[in-house]
């Protein structure tokens, strides 16, 4: 239990996937001019990490691993190099699913989300929370926890970076800078302020 | 040619996709801590990005729109599959510290977003071209950030020492920083404003006009 609540809080700040390894740029630094609309796609990502991330899990564990299909009689196979492919097969999937459920079942939620979720699909922390999670051999649990840990710290990062940036527009910026140059500052400041969570030893 | 021309350096200085387009700068920031290693991922994504855009503009015309996007990934992730599988089997050194980022070349926008702002609407030699130029853009950037950090942070180029650092008894006293992440995006914001001062038509119009300051005329 202590192994994962520590993994969860290394997910959340040490790890965090915008600010420490950059994932998902595009849509922080394109879509953070409001608040609201940040914390729209944030929980958006939290949902959609914490079902995609186990799900790659189970089907690494299974199918694709080296020798994962020892259950079908075949020891030797090793899918592995098929992972890219599958992953991103199931990311499309689960979106397009969620999409549509929420369309039918919860139109408030969806109306809510509607525009971020196709956007999701090709958002880069999505796909790398998949990706470092089969080059750390995390198991079942472990990954259910290090894809909601993962959402979090995606969410809080942009929620943080949109706040700034509603300030920020009232301030005066030198020309060159305004708009794209000074967010990108931004963001190197916030990702230098998280880098002080490096030293926290769980 | 002139078309061609356009299509080919477009993308460098006049539309740059990182600088101005604010896309695919989820992988270009975490890999430029060496010139090696950036050169390797701006070949790689300059190819995917080329061949990509060649095969969706073959079969531009047979895709039905609604499951386009679908379709689209699953063309780039074959060919990342195939760049990743050759890193691995020519440049192992490399592909271990590119880690992930070469699969993230799937979810790179410029990828994406060119297969569906160009690719799908002009035929495959253009859309080739339009790849590779877009490649150039990505790779000139990715390359000027790695310059400045792999110098100003090691002292080497490439690999090659150019400042003698001060711990192997030379001069020059390495700045940490700039090995680290945040690194990255201070250096990027200063050449998008090094950019946007040659290339006024650029520049953001601001949100609030700031009035001029009167009160230092009263404080006479």
């Amino acid at each position: 239990m202590e192994h994962l609540i520590s993994l969860f809080v290394k997910a959340v700040f040490v790890e965090n996937m915008a600010l420490a390894f950059f994932l998902g740029m595009c849509t922080l630094l394109a879509l953070s001019k409001k608040v609201e609309t940040a914390l729209g796609l944030g929980i958006a990502v939290i949902v959609v990490l914490t079902i995609t991330v186990p799900l790659n899990n189970l089907l690494y564990q299974n199918l694709l691993k080296d020798g994962a299909l020892q259950w079908a009689g075949l020891p030797n196979v090793d899918l592995s190099f098929l992972g890219l492919l599958s992953y991103i097969g199931v990311i499309a999937a689960v979106v397009q699913i969620l999409e549509m459920t929420l369309d039918k079942y919860m139109p408030a939620l969806y109306n809510a989300l509607g525009v971020f979720l196709p956007l999701i699909t090709v958002n880069c922390a999505i796909m790398g929370a998949s990706l470092f999670m089969v080059e750390r051999d995390y198991n079942f649990s472990e990954s259910v926890v290090y894809g909601v840990g993962a959402g979090i710290g995606w969410a809080l990062a942009i929620a943080a970076l949109a706040g700034i940036r509603e300030k920020l527009k009232y301030s005066d910026v030198p020309a060159g800078l305004r708009g794209l140059g000074i967010t990108f500052i931004t963001v190197g400041l916030m990702s230098l302020g998280f880098m002080s969570f490096s030293g926290v030893q769980l | 040619m002139s078309e061609v021309k356009k299509v080919l350096f477009g993308p460098i200085l006049a539309n740059n996709p990182i600088a101005l387009q604010i896309l695919g700068i989820c992988s270009a920031l975490a890999v430029t801590s060496s010139m090696n290693v950036s050169l390797v991922m701006a070949i790689a994504l300059t190819l995917v990005t080329a061949f990509s855009n060649f095969f969706i503009a073959i079969i531009r015309n047979y895709i039905p729109s609604s499951i386009r996007i679908i379709v689209q990934m699953i063309i780039i992730a074959s060919l990342v599959i195939v760049v990743d599988q050759v890193l691995r089997a020519f440049a192992f050194e490399i592909s271990k510290q590119l880690s992930v980022f070469v699969g993230l070349i799937i979810t790179n926008c410029i990828v994406m977003g060119r297969a569906e702002a160009y690719a799908m609407k002009n035929g495959p030699g253009m859309s080739f071209l339009d790849g590779i130029g877009n490649g150039l853009g990505y790779s000139a950037m990715l390359m000027i950030v790695a310059f400045f950090r792999e110098l100003l942070g090691a002292g080497k180029l490439f690999g090659h020492v150019i400042f003698e650092t001060v711990q192997n008894g030379g001069w020059y006293q390495p700045n940490g920083l700039m090995l680290l992440p945040p690194s990255a995006f201070f250096v990027i914001g200063l050449i998008i404003w090094a950019l946007r001062a040659y290339k006024k038509e650029q520049v953001e119009e601001p949100e609030f006009k700031i009035a001029a300051n009167s009160r230092a005329q009263e404080a006479l």
